[in-house]
């Protein structure tokens, strides 16, 4: 018999995947609509053996991160838009610092304090670093509780194997809403004791000293470092892209869109196709890397596609679509973003309008 | 098949409660279901909903422009949302706390919820009346019995009292429906 689900909301779901996937450490200042991921923390951690700390600002809970990370724990945070952009100095010095954790954005409209209904309008910043300095976080983009919650498990792995910063990129509409959620069989239940790194700060007595650190002032140094993570970027370009693709043999028109906005393409492309529309969807699961390599592949043969991006912002992810593609085949967009939301209605006259 | 249900009210009547024990009986059932909050900058007094999405396929949006059945359980939360409601949906209203004439010709599931759980001994149970008003209407008798048993599981050990009212309040809501009324499916 399969094993019982349970109902939880996409932010509880993070969480709750963060402490089954090992994470003892969480730090994070409150901020609509993710509260429920801090709230469940703040209950739950402590009862794992692990270490919740309201902080008393977005930065310190950043820098608490590092510090709990440098340590060897597997450590993460979260917030939304605003707090998030507060974070990304923390995030920039993890990334030179080279370690791993894991920050969640629960996103919402912008710019400024913009308003708390879904939208994707932090792509860039998710995807281009954000941050100060040539880095990258990887990012992953979850569009069910389900994956919310089992996403937690890659993104530590992810974070852990290629010593860097991984984000999980969601919206409100994901923390917010009820889904059925299937346990994994793999939860690191009670106390986690820091899996021993080479790198980790322990204390050294008997052996070298570690260092962790982002500053490097010898001539050539900084540089020398910077290829070590272009190295590492290489490696996540080539072995990190993930994407779901449905109906893409025989498509015509291909929608291109992710996280929440991908479950509604995804019902108005079904809805196409029960009417007879040949199209297909592409839905990014790995942000950065993009997974440019369907993009080329669909690209390179011979058959005329076109691509419709479909975001709950006014086209950013549409410009990672124009790069893969590389002018081979045309691309069009439909968005919205400050608490709009493309409807299926929308994208299927979007469509209707294509195929004319 | 698939439903969309938009349930409607003001703050402090159970709307979100009355949507969350629908979803955990669905679950009990196995079948795919959404559960949608209003979690914008809500104020007391003013309008309360959530959306449920109960699908035997993979759920799109959880979102709803286009209701297959409209609760509603005040009269600002039916003018908020009646647009909403497909041509051919079920529109269920609370006539304790709104006139019929403004739920227009949709108007024939309109039943006294709220004084219904008031002659029951407790106001607040209105969201279980109408929950079983929706079972009858949309031919869920065997939904029901999963409904009866969440109500047992969610309430609080401290609260156990509170289960036979509201389980009464749900039996009560599924006999206001006289079977012609009742959607063939």
């Amino acid at each position: 018999m399969a094993k019982s689900k349970i109902l939880m909301t996409g932010n509880e779901a993070i969480a709750l995947g963060a402490i089954d996937a090992g994470c003892r450490f969480y730090a994070g200042y409150p901020i609509t609509p993710q509260n429920e991921l801090t709230a469940f923390m703040a209950k739950n951690m402590p009862k794992a053996g692990g270490v919740f700390i309201q902080a008393e600002s977005e930065l310190a809970a950043v820098n608490m991160v590092l510090g709990a990370s440098a340590a060897g724990a597997r450590a993460m945070t979260s917030s939304s838009s605003p707090g998030i952009s507060l974070k990304q100095e923390g995030i920039s010095y993890i990334a030179g610092c080279r370690l791993p954790a894991v920050i969640v954005n629960v996103m919402r409209g912008g710019p400024g304090l913009g308003n708390i209904m879904p939208a994707q309008s932090d792509y860039f910043q998710a995807t281009r670093s954000g941050g100060h300095g040539d880095y990258h976080c990887l990012v992953l983009a979850p569009y069910s509780v389900q994956e919310a919650y089992d996403f937690m498990f890659k993104a530590f792995a992810l974070a852990d194997k290629y010593r860097n910063p991984v984000m999980i990129l969601g919206d409100g509409m994901l923390g917010q809403m009820m889904e059925p959620l299937q346990l994994s069989d793999n939860r690191k239940t009670g106390n986690q004791k820091p899996k021993t790194k080479i790198w980790m700060l322990t204390g050294c007595r008997g052996r070298k000293p570690n260092v962790v650190k982002s500053f490097y002032l010898q001539e050539g140094d900084l540089e020398k470092f910077n290829l070590t993570l272009q190295k590492e970027y290489r490696l996540i370009r080539q072995n990190e892209q993930l994407y779901e693709g449905i109906f893409l043999k025989d498509a015509k028109i291909i929608i291109v869109a992710y996280g929440t906005m991908a479950r509604i393409a995804k019902g108005a492309v079904k809805k196409l196709r029960k009417a007879g529309k040949k199209i297909g969807l592409i839905r990014p699961i790995s942000l950065w890397p993009f997974p440019g390599n369907i993009f080329r592949r669909l690209a390179a043969s011979p058959k005329r596609l076109s691509f419709l991006v479909v975001e709950m912002s006014y086209g950013q992810m549409i410009e990672d679509v124009l790069l893969s593609l590389n002018g081979k085949s045309p691309v069009e967009f439909l968005g919205r973003s400050g608490g709009g939301i493309p409807s299926e209605e929308e994208i299927i006259n979007k469509i209707k309008i294509l195929m004319k | 098949m698939e439903e969309r249900i938009i349930i409607s009210g003001s703050g402090g009547q159970g709307i979100m409660l009355m949507g969350k024990i629908l979803a955990e009986a669905c679950l009990k059932e196995n079948r795919q279901v959404t559960w949608m909050p209003a979690y914008g900058a809500e104020v007391r007094g003013g309008t309360a909903y959530c959306m449920v999405v109960i699908s035997d396929e993979e759920i799109g949006s959880p979102y709803i422009n286009e209701a297959d059945i409209l609760v509603s359980m005040n009269e600002p939360s039916l003018y908020k949302f009646k647009k909403r409601l497909k041509k051919e949906g079920i529109l269920i209203v609370n006539s304790s706390l709104l006139n019929k004439l403004s739920a227009g010709r949709k108007a024939r599931n309109a039943y006294p919820f709220s004084d219904i759980a008031l002659g029951l001994g407790n106001i607040k149970v209105a969201n279980m009346v109408a929950l079983g008003a929706y079972l009858a209407l949309t031919k869920k008798s065997a939904l029901k019995k999963n409904i009866l048993r969440v109500i047992e599981e969610i309430a609080p050990p401290d609260k156990k009292g509170l289960v036979e009212i509201n389980k009464k309040a749900l039996l009560t809501g599924a006999q206001l429906v006289s079977p012609h009324n009742a959607r063939t499916q």
